[in-house]
């Protein structure tokens, strides 16, 4: 378990991570899902104890680690680099830490083994890193961390730098290879997708905090926030603005529905683009009209940018649909699956 | 079907002029003269491999020989070490970049000649900033112009002091290049300074490394100006170097055959200790 407690990272004057409490448990991952410079390296080499903490407490399982050095904190980091030493072969890479730990030879032999197996590199042991593959290279760095058994193993990115199928393939095994070894797993990304395949708990981060904290389901369903929503969703959400007056909501640029449970007043509503569809899904749908700007087809599925008023908004549907662009269509939206949010950009309902 | 388009080799045809006048002639007459005795007018005589001999065999091109590897030799185990400690110990960032930077670019934009009379004027007993010094304020008895030892000791500190900065340079460019990645890794490992600089920084500077070493082997085996203004490779022949010992030979006693085989020797082993180095600092990465 990692806690973070009031927890904060200064630069000069510059804040870089606002003050942060976050608990981090084992037995599942925990990812930092943010932007690039939203603070999930920073945070991490604050828990890592690479950067200094300015206020605030680190503690790990219990235990007050913010003086405590890098070193004996006894953790791992694999980098979106493929950092590996490299005239050293790939055995005496994951048996690095082991041997400065000072662990016996027979021990270090079983346990890089171990690693290499669990990472299929088991023929590459005697190959020098730049003699393999981008993913090779990425998977030693891996069995690296889980050689080390560590108390805290940080994922900095580490699928950035590999292709599609590569991503894709280590992405699928990784919740495996930490599965039961009682580390707190830490894993950075920008990427929603990541987060949602990892399962676990989400951190969502912007401009070094961290907004929302939660199962990553419960997060993506109901964003507390407007930035939580942004941040959450691939493509970009949808963002209007409604005026409600009564049980009605009035969306700028046309379309109008029912509401409940909202005061009158002036609100943004996001709908992720999912939920805007070229076809009606419901009889309460909503009905949008706008001149598609940019279409774009990735096998099974169809998306239309469009104009609706001011805003620029998504439809991401199944199949195929024959959009033409300069030219109106209507859009479906089903209003359950909006999500209302305040002038300070809270949720309302 | 095949298409030639023939009119390339037009584009390259300055190129290849310009290699011809700078280096294939002059190379060829060197070659030319270098199996020919000739007396004067412009009459030449068949000499064969005798020049080649004469030269190999006399104790005159040997001494000289020993002193150029001896020189080089002191110059690499100085300079490359140095060069290292003294790019370790530059900052990476911040407002003393620049500033070091420049400093150490200084010695290397004087000209050779100048370095030369520089030091000259510098070590030179009784007039000189450092001669005087040695032998009047420390009492050490030093004066380059009559003895061999200081002569070498001189000869070697302008040289280190002139080139170092190559070094230096070239080892900053590569520890650079690292990214930070790598020492945060050593860090979380727990690896200490000595294996952080032998697991990370020196197999990281190795290429920059490769090219440093074989820049001041070449240079500092080809050297002449700094060496000549210096002490004109004396006392006595103590510190004539191969360079020098060429010259005298070819513009003061101006015999051009002999001159001309021991140019060709001359090259030949700069040639081939430099692919030899280099082939054995590559063999890894061939692999």
């Amino acid at each position: 378990m990692i806690e973070l407690q009031d927890a904060t990272k200064r630069v000069g004057n510059v804040i870089h991570i606002k003050p942060t409490n976050l608990t981090l448990q084992t037995g599942h991952f925990n990812v930092l899902l943010g932007a690039t410079g939203s603070g999930k390296t920073s945070l991490i080499k604050m828990m890592a104890g690479l950067d200094p903490i300015a206020l605030g407490k680190v503690l790990m399982d219990g235990q007050d680690v913010t003086r405590l050095n890098t070193q004996k904190r006894k953790i791992s980091l694999v980098h979106q680099f493929f950092v590996n030493y490299p005239h050293m072969t790939v055995f005496d890479n994951i048996a690095s830490p082991l041997r400065v730990a000072g662990m016996a030879q027979s021990e270090v032999e079983g346990r890089v083994e171990e690693a290499a197996d669990l990472l299929q590199l088991r023929p590459m042991l005697h190959r020098r890193p730049h003699e393999l593959s981008g993913g090779q290279q990425q998977r030693t760095a891996l069995a690296r961390a889980i050689a080390k058994e560590s108390r805290a193993v940080f994922l900095d990115e580490p699928l950035a730098n590999l292709d599609y199928k590569l991503r894709e393939e280590l992405r699928e095994q990784l919740p495996d290879l930490f599965a039961g070894r009682g580390a707190v797993v830490v894993y950075a990304t920008s990427e929603p997708e990541e987060a949602l395949l990892l399962g676990g708990q989400t951190a969502l981060m912007e401009d070094g905090r961290v907004t929302q904290f939660g199962p990553t389901a419960d997060i993506y369903r109901n964003p507390e926030n407007i930035a939580a929503a942004r941040v959450f969703s691939d493509p970009p959400i949808n963002v209007g603005h409604i005026t409600v007056s009564g049980t009605q909501a009035h969306l700028a640029g046309g379309g109008k529905w029912t509401v409940t449970d909202i005061a009158d007043g002036e609100y943004t509503v996001a709908v992720r683009p999912h939920r805007v569809t070229p076809l009606r899904t419901t009889d309460a749908d909503v009905e949008l009209t706008g001149r598609v700007i940019v279409t774009e087809l990735s096998g099974s599925d169809s998306s239309a940018h469009f104009q609706h008023g001011e805003d620029a908004w998504v439809s991401l549907a199944t199949g195929v649909h024959p959009y033409r662009v300069g030219e109106d269509h209507v859009f479906y939206m089903n209003p359950a699956h909006c999500r209302y949010f305040g002038q300070d950009g809270q949720r309302v309902a | 079907m095949r298409t030639e388009n023939q009119r390339a080799w037009f584009f390259v045809l300055p190129v290849l002029a310009l290699v011809a006048f700078n280096a294939l002639v002059p190379m060829m007459t060197v070659v030319n003269y270098s199996v020919q005795e000739t007396f004067g007018n412009n009459q030449f005589f068949w000499e064969g491999l005798g020049w080649f001999e004469q030269i190999l065999r006399s104790d005159r091109f040997q001494a000289a020989l020993g002193r150029q590897f001896l020189f080089t030799f002191m110059i690499l185990i100085i300079e490359v070490p140095l060069g290292i400690i003294v790019a370790l110990s530059m900052p990476r960032k911040g407002f003393w970049v620049p500033v070091c930077l420049v400093l150490m670019a200084l010695p290397m934009l004087i000209p050779w000649n100048v370095v030369g009379s520089m030091w000259n004027i510098f070590t030179l007993p009784k007039i000189g900033l450092l001669g005087y010094f040695l032998n009047d304020v420390l009492g050490i008895n030093y004066d380059m112009t009559q003895q061999p030892l200081s002569a070498w000791i001189t000869v070697i500190v302008m040289d280190v002091w002139h080139w170092t900065s190559l070094v230096v340079l070239l080892c900053y460019a590569g520890l650079v290049s690292i990214p930070d990645a790598y020492y945060q890794a050593a860090k979380i490992d727990g690896a200490s300074p000595w294996s952080v600089f032998r697991y990370i920084q020196l197999p990281k500077m190795k290429t920059v490394l490769t090219i440093a070493i074989l820049l001041r082997f070449m240079d500092s085996f080809n050297i002449y100006t700094e060496p000549f203004v210096l002490t004109g490779g004396g006392p006595g022949n103590s510190t004539t170097l191969l360079s020098i010992d060429l010259v005298k030979i070819a513009l003061g006693q101006f015999d051009l055959g002999p001159a001309a085989a021991m140019s060709l020797i001359y090259f030949a082993i700069t040639l081939l200790v430099s692919w030899l180095f280099y082939t054995l600092m590559t063999k890894d990465d061939a692999e």
